[in-house]
């Protein structure tokens, strides 16, 4: 295993995951501000019990998949996750779709939350707990996938990709509690070009070694890959902006 | 848990014809690949090809669709 492997992992497994953490941070901050900590936090505990329950329900189940099945099956849940968030990247480049905006969002959430009675049950707030929950659940189930995912290549690879996932999440909690606001100044939108590009090459590579394709070059074939859904998204945002 | 299970659904589909014109040329691939097992750098290219060009006449339609006065964009854009 060297650097040419785990490097195109760790990296797509961070870049990804700092997106998706940034999200989450968003709407938790939201709920700790508007309707207490406590209940964002419990809310923020439960998804997290759940996702680790998931992990390591089905980890062991993804060993006993043959290599080139779980492939396929990875490579084109990949091509579609990648596929999408570079189409709306695109169209987000071309102007054709609002930029994300983390302050925006934060301010509709914190607007939702103010409007919606406040309860409380077994010393939480249930609608700012579940808040918090579903959101922390739902990113953090795209974070388990990109990291299972792009781990697929082999065993090697899991320990990197989600080494990769805990630095970005450990850094987007800490800025967010260092600045206690949405993380809006992170280029959140470039991010989701790149990792668009980066999680498509990975979803053609896997797709293809799933399908037996013998890449030239191997997994230089991958860096070409990159290059090209590269190449793909700026013409699509020319071409969108032309259009 | 069922809005939760529809937006991890969402995670890989918003335009279902840009998931089901993928899907449908990774099985095209796939029997390429079957047909002419001596050829994995065509399969490759056809592959890699088949999905950027997918993407872009996605794009290219969408961008028609949005630009156009009495156009709506299609679902996810």
């Amino acid at each position: 295993m060297n650097w040419l492997h785990v490097a195109p992992s760790a990296s797509a497994a961070f870049l990804a995951s700092l997106v998706e953490f940034v999200e989450a941070a968003t709407i938790v901050l939201a709920v700790g501000v508007v309707r207490g900590w406590r209940s964002a936090l419990v809310g923020t505990a439960i998804a997290a019990a759940v996702l680790c329950g998931l992990v390591l329900l089905l980890g062991p189940a993804l060993a006993e998949v043959p290599q080139r099945g779980l492939q396929l099956v990875v490579g084109l849940l990949l091509l579609l996750f990648g596929m999408r968030w570079l189409r709306k990247a695109v169209l987000r480049g071309a102007g054709l779709l609002a930029l994300h905006d983390e302050d925006a969002i934060f301010l509709s959430q914190s607007a939702n939350l103010r409007l919606a009675r406040v309860s409380t049950r077994w010393g939480v707030d249930p609608i700012a707990t579940v808040t918090a929950f579903k959101a922390v659940l739902l990113e953090g189930v795209e974070v388990a996938f990109i990291v299972i995912a792009v781990a697929a290549g082999g065993a090697g690879l899991l320990v990197p990709a989600a080494a990769g996932a805990a630095l970005a999440g450990v850094l987007v909690v800490g800025l967010a509690i260092v600045v206690h606001r949405p993380l809006a100044q992170v280029p959140e939108n470039t991010l989701k070009f790149a990792v668009g590009i980066l999680i498509s090459a990975f979803g053609v590579f896997w797709t293809g070694e799933g399908l037996g394709i013998a890449w030239p070059g191997q997994d230089l074939a991958l860096l070409a890959l990159v290059g090209g859904m590269l190449a793909a998204g700026l013409v699509g945002v020319r071409l969108a902006g032309a259009r | 848990m069922r809005a939760v299970l529809g937006e991890i659904i969402g995670l890989f589909v918003d335009d279902g014809s840009l998931a089901v014109a993928l899907l449908v040329w990774c099985g095209v691939v796939a029997g390429v690949r079957a047909v002419l097992p001596g050829s994995p750098l065509l399969a490759g290219l056809l592959l890699a090809g088949g999905c950027v060009a997918i993407l872009l006449v996605n794009i290219s339609r969408t961008a028609g669709v949005s630009r156009r006065p009495s156009g709506r964009p299609s679902p996810g854009a």
